[in-house]
């Protein structure tokens, strides 16, 4: 899905080379293993040790729920993942569009947009302050129950992807702000002095320079929502979280648990590793001067 | 209020810019106190004066980046201070160069001179990129049309803001400082452009430190001082003849760093 990050490995911070090149190496890579190995002894040897395996890390169990079983009543966590990913596509790209506008409007200067910049204001107040799971709750009963056409008949995915976007909406809009002001303010002036609106300034001049440097902290907030698809299981949709949860109330096993991990894991850590890089670009970017 | 065709009109005086009383504060930091001024057509007024005695704040007024607290500014004698003109409109046919050059770092020369013309004067790609060329190569700068302004010099990326101020064939250009964060050996080049513009009738203004270069351009130099013009004269009268004793003052410490 993303680019093979074979450089991530020397992503180390600049000064690790001081500490003596090849003895360094091998001193980490020891206390790694000893590190490593001691918390798989503590693992293997506590009394506990044989039932935790047996419950969370059984290979057929975490086969089973993987694949699923409909006749023994229980869904595949391999298949659910596929709705956690698409509720995740979806919430990113609306959540950029929503958190832009919403950023640009609180930074807007005329006293015609007053309004909304208050609308703006109080939603990211608000809507930042409740917990996310609330927002789900709400959305996702409080909706259907208005008995609506159309907006109260969706199914439990859209009203929480729709309350994830509200969420993060917010999160995400004063990611953007802080970028929009993270450019220094001649450049407006610029912009600015050859009669460009605030809106045309806004577009050409500032946001593309906002944009990139805040890609790092924006992937870092998707990489959040990843995960947060998975509150969405309180209103009923099978994605991951729901199927493995299903299979554990059905056979008394929790491997099912560890899949949906291991599945939350593999769509993460490409996002971390990506970000990462970003930041390591970003940083021999500066240190070069240049922008692009 | 300003329609177009009013700010565009050529004056019978030919009057380009008229300041009137101009008082301006920060908070409680007076930075301007009643500058009066009328700049006609084809004059190169210079304005110099201490870091802080007001220069780059009258001209940031003008350009009306900045709002005035009392007086008027009137271009080709349309009132452009008061609240309801449309400043974008007026700065269509103002240009300013900064200090800090203020390129647009992610665009390449090309877009940032060819972006206020189709942004702000609705020209077309194509008419906007003959425009840009044609400014360019008048100022030895073709070759860079595709480059970003961080492969650039100093004293190149100022010479591309000025060809980006003037894309806009503004009628009047305002230079703060242009040369002062420029390395000594890079000066020239820049101050070269601007003495062909002279030659070619610009009508501008320009705070500078630059003595000896405000002495061979302008036809009017004025001495600012804490935010007030304590004396104005034409340049061979300024320099040698000095009248206000603060005038006398600031040349002499010119004259012992050697600036002038």
């Amino acid at each position: 899905m993303f680019p093979p990050s074979s450089r991530s490995g020397l992503d180390l911070p600049a000064g690790w080379r001081k500490s003596g090149g090849r003895r360094g190496v091998a001193l980490s890579t020891t206390s790694t293993i000893v590190v490593i190995g001691a918390l798989v002894a503590l693992f293997w040897l506590a009394p506990g040790s044989a039932n935790v395996r047996h419950t969370f890390f059984n290979p057929t169990d975490m086969w089973q729920s993987f694949i699923g079983n409909p006749k023994k009543g229980y869904y595949s966590v391999g298949e659910a993942i596929w709705l956690n990913i698409r509720m995740f596509m979806a919430a990113e790209v609306l959540i950029l569009i929503l958190a832009l506008a919403v950023a640009v409007i609180r930074q807007t200067t005329g006293p015609v947009m007053l309004p909304l910049r208050l609308v703006a204001t109080v939603y990211v107040d608000i809507c930042r302050g409740v917990p996310t799971l609330l927002l789900i709750f709400a959305i996702g009963f409080g909706v259907p129950a208005l008995e609506l056409q159309v907006i109260s008949t969706q199914s439990a995915a859209v009203y929480g992807v729709a309350a994830l976007v509200i969420s993060y909406s917010a999160y995400v809009s004063e990611v953007y702000r802080a970028g929009i002001n993270s450019v220094h303010r001649s450049q407006v002036a610029a912009a600015r002095s050859l009669g460009l609106s605030e809106w045309t300034a806004m577009r050409h001049v500032i946001l593309p320079q906002a944009i990139r440097n805040i890609i790092p902290p924006l992937l870092n907030d998707f990489i959040s929502l990843q995960k947060d698809t998975a509150l969405v299981a309180v209103l009923g949709a099978i994605e991951a979280n729901r199927a493995a949860e299903i299979y554990a109330d059905t056979t008394f096993n929790y491997s099912s648990y560890v899949v949906a991990a291991i599945l939350f894991l593999i769509l993460t850590i490409p996002l971390a590793r990506l970000t990462d890089r970003l930041i390591a670009r970003d940083r021999a970017r500066r240190l070069a001067g240049g922008m692009p | 209020m300003t329609d177009d065709s009013a700010v565009k009109g050529e004056n019978a005086t030919a009057e380009v810019l008229r300041l009137e009383e101009v008082r301006k504060s920060f908070g409680g930091n007076t930075v301007l106190r009643g500058i009066t001024q009328v700049v006609l057509k084809n004059e190169v007024v210079c304005l110099i004066g201490a870091s802080g005695s007001g220069k780059s704040t009258l001209l940031r007024c003008v350009n009306l980046l900045e709002r005035i607290d009392a007086g008027a500014i009137y271009l080709g004698g349309t009132l452009i201070s008061a609240r309801g003109v449309d400043e974008n409109l007026v700065r269509k046919h103002i240009g300013i160069v900064f200090q800090s050059y203020n390129l647009f770092p992610h665009m390449t020369v090309e877009r940032n001179v060819t972006l206020g013309p189709c942004k702000a004067l609705d020209m077309s790609k194509s008419e906007a990129s003959t425009v840009a060329a044609e400014l360019l190569a008048r100022f030895g700068l073709l070759d860079k049309l595709h480059d970003y302004p961080d492969r650039l010099s100093g004293g190149q990326q100022q010479r591309v803001a000025i060809v980006r101020a003037l894309a806009m064939q503004p009628r009047l250009l305002l230079l703060d400082e242009v040369t002062s964060a420029l390395d000594p050996e890079l000066v020239a080049e820049v101050l070269n452009v601007i003495r062909e513009l002279a030659e070619g009738g610009m009508t501008m203004v320009i705070a500078t430190h630059e003595m000896g270069f405000a002495r061979e351009i302008a036809s009017r130099v004025a001495f600012l001082e804490d935010g007030q013009i304590v004396e104005e004269a034409p340049p061979a009268q300024l320099f040698t003849s000095p009248q206000d004793e603060r005038t006398q003052r600031f040349l002499r410490r010119i004259t012992e760093a050697r600036r002038l």
